[in-house]
């Protein structure tokens, strides 16, 4: 394995053990996405949604319960000292980026793995559009991550952390839930999923991935600079 | 006629500024390799500023300071992994045990699987932490957490050992123990201290910096 490939495996291999140990970020965010479902379901007083209401419904509530996740992101860089670890070491700082962005994608799917099948009992009276959705899930995940990613390490040396993750994050991430929700939007369709548009869709999501990899991996070495 | 060796670190006129607030100002020294330079000074006189800019940790707002041949900041990235910094902070993970912290810097500096364990095993029984070493760091006294920091430190064997307060938190068994791997026989050594009565017999050269005052090298 390369220096670099082993960093990368590593970090992200820390950043897990240390998820499953301490349990920090998972357990909340799917408390708060289940928690959020019961509201909806109660607030909008409808046991069965469809369409862009569908749509709507999941992504607001995956969205929300996954800044709580990018807010930890870094916390243990920051107040350990694991920042100053990885720059004192001979590696390329965007590693850390990369592994960043991959434990929270893994972190993501696995709050989707739960958050995911709750909304489809709660809500879905056909669940034959869940499995195309999965390609919808794993592209928007990505660039949440590589956006959340980049955002929380410019946020993590604030006090006012928790309050400017959402504040920066959100309106960088409207384009991605324009695209999430309309991919989602057929597939969770009345009468079964369709597939109107949705090749674009997933075609803006990729796009969406790629700029803000791109842009991540450009400039995270300047961001962990003093 | 001989050639000068170059020295491990030259400094001149080094500058740094927090916002509007100097934390260094003119500091100047060299320190030829193998000799241990001891920084003294009151609190707030910028001595582990000083160190974290040789560490590269810090960006220098003035001045002229090279590294082991390496220009600063420009050439910054060639000195990553040849120096030891052992600060205020153990920079160990406290979810991980003292062990897994010490197997993930190994991979970070790209030490082999076999060649890190037999290190990690000599470095853990040199501080006389091997039998605590699975246990969390978060769980282990900062004497402990001293000890294993230790060994992060010079795990990789560092060319240039900068040192904070390398004794803090460490009882007297701990002081004898960290002497062999971070003590003078160690190589070159830049040491931050406010004990004077046990660093300064063991210093080449002495940096004494004040507030508002010119450093005095000696």
């Amino acid at each position: 394995m390369t220096p670099s490939r082993s960093a990368f495996a590593a970090i992200l291999a820390k950043d897990l053990r240390s998820e499953l140990r301490t349990l920090q970020s998972l357990p909340a965010m799917a408390l708060f996405s289940v928690t959020t479902f019961v509201i909806f379901r109660f607030g909008l007083d409808r046991t069965s949604l469809s369409g862009s209401l569908a749509a709507g419904v999941l992504w607001a509530t995956l969205l929300f319960a996954a800044v709580l996740g990018i807010n930890r992101l870094f916390v243990a860089e920051r107040e350990e000292g694991g920042f100053d670890a990885i720059r004192l070491a001979p590696i390329d700082r965007s590693i850390l980026f990369g592994a960043k962005v991959v434990a929270l994608v893994i972190y993501l799917l696995a709050l989707e793995l739960v958050a995911v099948p709750i909304f489809a009992i709660f809500f879905l009276d056909d669940a034959a559009g869940l499995l195309p959705l999965a390609a919808v899930l794993l592209l928007t995940d990505l660039g949440l991550a590589a956006t959340g990613t980049l955002i929380s390490s410019m946020a993590v040396n604030s006090r006012a952390r928790d309050l400017l993750v959402p504040l920066v994050l959100l309106p960088l991430v409207v384009p991605l839930m324009i695209a999430a929700t309309g991919a989602t939007e057929p597939l969770l369709s009345l009468g079964g999923p369709a597939y109107d548009r949705f090749g674009t869709w997933l075609m803006v999501l990729g796009l969406y991935d790629l700029i803000f990899g791109l842009i991540g991996y450009a400039v995270f070495d300047f961001l962990l600079e003093d | 006629m001989t050639e000068q060796a170059s020295p491990a670190i030259a400094v001149a006129g080094l500058r740094r500024d927090y916002g509007d607030r100097p934390a260094l100002e003119g500091v100047g020294f060299e320190l030829a390799v193998g000799e241990s330079l001891v920084v003294l000074g009151p609190n707030g006189a910028g001595k582990t500023t000083l160190l974290r800019i040789l560490a590269t940790l810090l960006r220098p707002s003035g001045g002229e300071v090279a590294v082991l041949g390496c220009s600063l900041p420009s050439e910054a990235w060639k000195l990553r992994g040849r120096i030891g910094y052992l600060g205020h902070e153990p920079l160990l993970y406290r979810d991980l045990s003292g062990r897994e912290n010490l197997r993930f810097q190994a991979r970070l500096h790209g030490i082999e699987r076999d060649a890190a364990e037999a290190r990690i095993e000599e470095l853990l029984r040199a501080v006389g932490m091997e039998r605590r070493a699975d246990e969390r760091v978060a769980e282990l006294s900062a004497g402990m957490r001293q000890r294993l920091s230790i060994c992060r430190c010079v795990l990789h064997r560092p060319e240039l050992l900068l040192l904070d307060e390398p004794d803090s938190n460490l009882d007297v068994e701990g002081r004898e123990l960290a002497r062999a791997l971070i003590g003078p026989g160690a190589g070159t050594r830049v040491v931050v201290t406010h004990d004077p009565e046990r660093h300064l017999p063991e210093a080449d050269r002495v940096l004494r910096l004040g507030i508002r005052e010119a450093a005095v090298v000696s």
